[in-house]
């Protein structure tokens, strides 16, 4: 085969018959169009229409100007598909910012409800799902496609398969967070967490998900190394499993083909394990596995040293597959599930300690010998700290679904302030770490534009994610204690509003958190911006230092 | 088939199947053979590229 040193080519066929696809998606949209009587199910037919005619005209336009960048070869003699994962890099630091600032305004409005402004678009129902859409599947999906994409070709030595379906991977991707971001603030949900979309978002994004496995596995085909690098284990895992919690999750029934409305196929309580089945492995694959990935490759990057133990990697990475997959059930304990099942949950969680510290350990531990490297390089230093985060996020997650320490945290803030120090601190620290790296990889730059700023956002994001740890921290744990409190006589000794009441101080502490966290990554899109845009801001790092030294020694 | 019959396949059956698949796994993991493999895998991860 010679695919791998000729330059890229699209084919013509390809071209074509892609471009009918969505000509006959436009087809089928017009006519639900007509015959919808649902006004959002209208509005995202006509986003649908748009985006194909987008799209139609996109595919024969490949070749041209957005292919430009593809025609140099890596020093191996690949030629890498870097267009697309620069695409992926802007797309992750617009949708990073748009989640957060809706969570933040959120935590705003906990705080003050009058700031809903008593709309039914802008209530805390319809944009907590925007919120969490957006920062898991918008910001979290966009970075692990686009890491997934250089890494897996980086570690292959081979460009990434097929040339339009990556763009249609991309875009189509792009699609489904505006058809389900729309639709939340429309009223159209399933009302499933975390699966929101109804059944025809569902269905497209089935699409989308199919193609980048296939361009995932085809990558990995063409690959020159002889050994799977570990990272692509973990991006397969993430794929693969979300794609069956995907299609079990949304087995549902629409009441019309042209109506948003359908209804889930399980019932009562098998509906509610299958959701929590589906909502924890989103977690498990989605948010770690996925992110394991990026630890895996960029650590070591970064640190310019192999990963601590390979042998290690491997255990860690089946181990978590085979523990999380039943970790589910512990979000459902003290209710109609069997209590064999609760238990069953609680037991593999607490398992789970294992392979998450000993991924920990392998991720810290590449440092040994090169730690003196945080002093000076603040990328670095987010990357590890996000592994600290994971490690910390799953030592509090066992402990939550213990039973008895359940019945104090369930439903309270806890939960919240728990999820947050997963997400805050280890997911969106290692994707700002990974984005601080590939963008200069990325636009051939020297270096970002300033460390210092890096340092800046580090720090700000960081005092802002305490503030909302500890204040979640101390709000949950006092709400579930309220809750539980009798008076002598056997009476709860508070109603359900004076909980609300005492909380109110922690909810602003925990807004103003959030809002430092924004104000951080503003810092981090600066400098991306600058780097993108090759200026320097000519700080005095240890290299520039050297080389000061250097020049004066040879009497410049 | 009835639901005791599943979940008593499922507990002895599936627990057994697991063990073997992830035993499999750190046996491969730790085969001595497979060493210079995974250190290559772990170092050309640092090559220019």
């Amino acid at each position: 085969m010679t695919f791998q040193n000729d330059p890229p080519v699209v084919s013509r066929l390809t071209q074509s018959l892609t471009a009918s696809c969505l000509a006959l998606g436009i087809i089928f949209a017009i006519l639900i169009a007509a015959k919808t009587s649902s006004g959002a199910m209208q509005f995202h037919a006509f986003i649908i229409i748009a985006a194909f005619l987008a799209g139609i005209i996109a595919i024969f336009n490949l070749g041209g100007r957005i292919n430009d960048d593809n025609a140099k070869a890596s020093p191996s003699g690949v030629y890498y598909n870097n267009t697309i994962v620069k695409y992926g890099v802007i797309a992750s630091a617009f949708w990073g910012i748009a989640g957060f600032l809706v969570g933040d305004i959120l935590a705003w409005q906990l705080a003050f409800p009058v700031l809903n402004f008593d709309l039914p678009w802008t209530n805390f129902g319809r944009l907590r799902p925007l919120h969490t859409s957006a920062v898991i599947f918008a910001f979290g999906g966009n970075v692990l496609i686009a890491t997934s994409f250089y890494v897996v070709q980086r570690t292959c030595k081979a460009r990434l398969a097929g040339e339009i379906a990556p763009w249609f991977i991309f875009w189509g991707y792009q699609l489904f967070i505006v058809l389900a971001a729309t639709g939340y603030l429309l009223g159209v949900t399933q009302s499933k967490e975390y699966a929101e979309p109804e059944w025809y978002v569902d269905l497209w994004l089935t699409i989308v998900w199919v193609t980048y496995l296939f361009v995932f596995l085809g990558t990995l085909w063409r690959r020159r190394e002889p050994h799977i690098y570990v990272a692509n284990w973990f991006y397969l895992a993430f794929i693969v499993t979300v794609a069956m919690l995907h299609l079990v999750n949304n087995a549902t029934v629409p009441i019309s083909f042209v109506e948003p409305k359908s209804y889930t196929i399980f019932a009562g309580v098998q509906d509610a394990l299958t959701q929590w089945w589906y909502a924890h492995n989103a977690v498990g694959f989605f948010l770690t596995a996925g992110f394991l990935a990026i630890m895996y490759y960029f650590v070591p990057k970064r640190a310019e040293r192999p990963i601590y133990s390979y042998r290690l990697s491997i255990v860690h990475f089946w181990s978590l597959i085979f523990l999380y997959i039943w970790a589910g059930p512990h979000h459902l304990h003290y209710t109609a599930l069997p209590d064999w099942a609760q238990t069953l949950g609680m037991t593999f969680s607490v398992m789970l300690w294992m392979p998450s510290w000993g991924g920990m350990i392998n991720g810290l531990m590449t440092l040994s010998g090169a730690w003196d490297k945080l002093r000076t390089d603040p990328v670095l230093k987010m990357l590890v700290v996000s592994v600290a985060f994971y490690g910390m996020s799953t030592f509090e997650g066992p402990l939550m679904s213990i039973k008895a320490v359940n019945g104090l945290s369930h439903y309270t803030d806890w939960t919240v302030g728990h999820v947050h120090s997963g997400a805050l601190g280890w997911v969106a620290y290692v994707s700002f770490g990974a984005l601080y790296c590939l963008t200069p990889w990325l636009w051939d730059r020297k270096g970002l534009y300033s460390l210092k700023l890096v340092n800046m956002h580090f720090w700000i994001s960081t005092v802002g994610i305490l503030l909302y740890i500890c204040a979640m921290w101390v709000s949950g744990i006092m709400q579930g204690l309220m809750w539980r409190a009798y008076t002598e006589l056997g009476f709860l000794e508070y109603s359900f509003v004076e909980t609300v009441a005492a909380m109110q101080p922690y909810y602003i502490i925990r807004a103003v958190g959030g809002l430092l966290f924004i104000a951080g990554s503003l810092v981090m899109i600066y400098n991306l911006w600058r780097t993108i845009l090759g200026h320097s801001a000519n700080e005095a790092t240890p290299e520039n230092i050297d080389n000061a030294i250097a020049a004066q020694a040879l009497g410049e | 088939m009835t639901y005791q019959e599943v979940s008593s396949f499922s507990q002895s059956w599936g627990l057994v199947f697991l063990v073997t698949m992830f035993v499999i796994a750190v046996v491969y993991a730790l085969w001595p053979s497979n060493k210079e493999k995974f250190d290559d895998a772990a170092k050309s991860l640092l090559d220019e590229d």
